[in-house]
């Protein structure tokens, strides 16, 4: 009996630890949730619940992945060439690179806006910026391709940006580095940046149906480094916020000399009052150059246009436009919150985080609580007149907020690699939860919208170390999901990114899935070199260049045999795509072009150039694998001696004797 | 003495069932996740009607003779989206030639399959014959219901309906 029980008590003991270790979290010591893996898995053939859209940070590009799963599903290419997809290599796309600079295949896509209506993401697009050769660029969610860039004048380093107003009427870019305006005025001493630099901050309007942008007007300021802004919303609806740093208004060793300063600003811009002025006719025009690149979806292809003027107003010549709030140093991030009540600054050398109210300010500004000096033309308000208060000892270095929608705010610290939650009202920190390493963007779904979807988080951080499989000295940003519907935030998941992203935006997929383009419509198809189907397929010379009307489908080229290229022709393949299936894009590569190749989709022309620089026989082929007999979808290509006497011919199918 | 060693023996039960509860439990998200993968059923081969095809056309009243406008249309769609694989003539290209087609089909079984190949080519007995030689499914071509029929009227024209 004794030894029954003894048995019992030891093979309970064994069970019991056995189960408790299989509850265990595992891993490199985080504190993940023993049922992570299933919170973020999104089992086979299901779709995720959040579009994710992600900054590719120096890429150039936009990534697209699904949340909760991390996958990702697309990279945008925006302001960086993507020979993978053809852009930037094909005629087509071409000019959607032109900028007063000629053609630039490379740009550092920073933020991500999505376009807002009533201050809610409204599917339609997103806004990005490029912060090198200041640009702003709009992606169509129907087709999740770039579909506008235009280029911001008197702006060098388009930081501050694309953040929107409340319904998307304007899209912000304003200047990291202050510059002085373009022109030839421009050739002055560095050391002359307290009276030749500016500030611009651009008004970039957005058409409400069509999405076309417009540079309204821009403000001119004094020479400050705006960092990031946010547009008022709710009851601040018509009021703009941008964190300015570098009020020390240095130009050399900025990292020790634009950080002498107790306080930089916040500036607090009235735009409605100032598109009223605007509208006055109270603007001043200024002689510029800058490029507006657009993609027409009937023509496939897209059109560069320079354009030489824009409308500045000087906020310093007017008393109600622009006013400055003191923030402790350099501040980073500048977020309202979903009621449009607080301003929350983030001094990225700052221990605490100062919130602003929207209603003092407004008072302040009514009993013109000002400092007795004003900064450049513009009122200072006073510090303590426009607090709300004051989060103290939130962690180092923070950047940036977001919201969810229980009143509750989400900072980053990127010195302290956490991520901190916090009540506004309170000024109370809640949770915090490391991050590995050292978050910089942070993200909640629907975040920066009036009403958060919260649930989920994403850090964006800049430094990976050990988190994946090491892959020599470069390593993939990694992102990291946490689960925010508790009081405590949970990690679920790691996944790895494209470039450095900066930012982000989750809309719920029902908002965009149904909306998306399958095809295009080849009887939509207004492409001037287009073959309407192969009876319409064929060569044609003008003196040296040759066009090529060459049609795909499953799985031939038609024409498959061209014979009479010669050497010194331009050669001019459009290739259009006859099929009308979803996910039935055609590739085309031919040997020796100096080129990418290109990518078709079903009712789509592409055109790609090529100039042969031998004599021989070409192979051309389909890149992209389309059916059981993608392997045969190839063809060649003579090319001839200058003056040869071989008569061009093409032919799909037969095999004509050569006209030698 | 007896009675409470009974006792503790049901003690230490318990204890050994709950800890296997929750192993159990601790395994549970793996099973529930195989589970979940959806279960795809195939249709019954007596489901579908090799005279109709699959798609949303029942019956095609196409009268005796040819509506040579409409044919006209139909050749015009033809030529866009069709005879990149399809001769007119019997001859076989990527599919097989149109000439006689509307003589061998019914003509909602030509309409649905043209409408809604993928479906069919799943079931039809002879339509996976064709995709055993030709190795190239066709593709949607994303037809309108119009369109469709245009093309069947063309179709009518090729087979000497007049």
């Amino acid at each position: 009996m004794k030894r029954r029980k003894h048995l019992l008590w030891l093979l309970a003991a064994m069970v019991v630890s056995i189960s408790f270790s299989a509850c265990k979290p595992r891993g490199a010591g985080s504190a993940v949730t023993g049922n992570a893996a299933a919170r973020t898995y999104v089992p086979p053939g299901q779709y995720d619940e959040f579009y994710n859209f992600v900054s590719g940070g120096f890429s150039g590009q936009m990534s697209v992945y699904g949340l909760p799963s991390g996958r990702l599903f697309r990279v945008i290419p925006v302001f960086s060439v993507d020979p993978e997809k053809g852009w930037g290599f094909s005629e087509e796309t071409k000019p959607m690179l032109e900028t007063s600079h000629g053609f630039i295949p490379w740009d550092d896509l920073h933020h991500i806006e999505a376009s807002f209506t009533d201050g809610m993401p409204d599917g339609k697009w997103m806004f990005a910026n490029s912060n090198n050769t200041p640009r702003l660029a709009r992606i169509d969610l129907a087709t999740h391709r770039t579909a506008e860039i235009i280029e911001i004048p008197n702006t060098g380093g388009n930081h501050c940006s694309p953040f929107t107003t409340e319904n998307s009427e304007y899209v912000i870019a304003a200047t990291r580095f202050s510059v002085p305006p373009d022109g030839p005025g421009g050739d002055v001493p560095i050391s002359s940046y307290k009276e030749n630099f500016k500030g611009h901050i651009s008004f970039v309007r957005v058409d409400k149906e069509t999405g076309e942008f417009d540079i309204a007007f821009q403000l001119k300021t004094p020479g400050l480094n705006f960092d990031l802004s946010s547009a008022g919303k709710g009851k601040s609806n018509g009021w703009l916020f941008l964190s300015c740093y570098n009020s020390e208004q240095a130009h050399t060793l900025l990292e020790v000399s634009a950080s002498q300063n107790d306080k930089d600003f916040i500036l607090a811009i009235n735009w409605k009052k100032a598109e009223e002025y605007f509208k006055a006719g109270r603007g001043t025009k200024q002689a510029v150059r800058y490029a507006h690149n657009k993609y027409n979806e009937e023509t496939h292809s897209a059109t560069s246009e320079i354009k030489t003027e824009v409308t500045v107003l000087d906020v310093a010549d007017f008393e109600d436009l622009a006013y400055l709030i003191p923030c402790p140093k350099s501040p980073h991030g500048t977020d309202v919150n979903p009621t449009g009540e607080y301003i929350i600054g983030s001094g990225k050398l700052a221990a605490l985080i100062p919130v602003f109210s929207f209603d003092k300010l407004q008072n302040a500004i009514a009993n013109k609580d000002f400092e007795a000096e004003q900064y450049g033309g513009i009122p200072v308000v006073k510090y303590e007149s426009a607090l709300h208060g004051e989060v103290e000892k939130p962690g180092l270095g923070p950047l940036h907020t977001e919201f969810d929608d229980k009143g509750n705010a989400y900072t980053s610290f990127f010195v302290s690699s956490e991520i901190v939650k916090w009540n506004i009202e309170k000024l109370e920190v809640i949770d915090r939860q490391p991050t590995y390493y050292s978050v910089g963007h942070l993200m909640v779904a629907g975040g920066n919208s009036k009403k958060p979807y919260g649930k989920y988080l994403v850090a964006y951080n800049k430094i990976t170390k050990d988190r994946f499989l090491p892959t020599g000295p470069e390593l993939c940003h990694a992102a990291q999901l946490f689960d925010i519907s508790g009081e405590k935030m949970e990690l679920l998941l790691d996944f790895p990114t494209i470039g450095e992203p900066h930012y982000a935006q989750a809309v719920p997929a029902d908002l965009i899935k149904d909306r998306s383009v399958k095809i295009y419509d080849i009887n939509a198809n207004k492409h001037p070199y287009i073959a309407k189907g192969e009876s319409e397929a064929r060569v044609e010379r003008n003196g040296n260049t040759v066009h090529v009307y060459l049609t795909t489908i499953r799985s031939h080229f038609t024409p498959d045999n061209i014979e009479g290229i010669q050497l010194g022709d331009e050669v001019y393949f459009h290739v259009t795509n006859i099929e009308q299936d979803w996910d039935m894009p055609h590739g085309f590569a031919i040997k020796g072009a100096g080129n990418s190749e290109l990518l078709v989709m079903p009712g789509e022309t592409q055109t790609l150039k090529w100039v042969p620089d031998r004599t021989g026989i070409f192979p051309m082929y389909c890149t992209d694998f389309c059916s059981a007999l993608h392997q045969e979808m190839s063809g060649y290509v003579r090319v001839s001696p200058k003056g040869s006497n071989v008569q061009l011919a093409f032919s799909t199918g037969v095999n004509p004797s050569a006209g030698e | 003495m007896a009675n409470k060693t009974q006792l503790n023996e049901k003690k230490l039960m318990l204890l050994l069932m709950l800890g296997i509860v929750i192993y159990a439990c601790s395994q549970g998200g793996k099973q529930s996740a195989d589970s979940q993968s959806a279960q795809t059923t195939a249709a019954q081969p007596s489901d579908y009607d090799p005279k109709r095809g699959l798609g949303k056309f029942d019956k095609v009243d196409v009268g005796n003779t040819l509506d040579a406008a409409l044919a006209q249309e139909g050749k015009l769609i033809a030529d866009v989206k069709c005879a990149s694989c399809h001769k007119y003539t019997s001859e076989r290209l990527v599919g097989p030639g149109w000439s006689g087609v509307t003589k061998k089909h019914q003509p909602a079984w030509i309409m649905n399959f043209i409408t809604n190949p993928d479906p069919m080519i799943d079931k039809d007995p002879e339509l996976q014959a064709q995709l055993e030689i030709c190795l190239v499914r066709m593709p949607n071509q994303n037809l309108s219901d119009e369109d469709a029929r245009k093309i069947l009227e063309f179709m009518r024209e090729n087979d000497g309906v007049n």
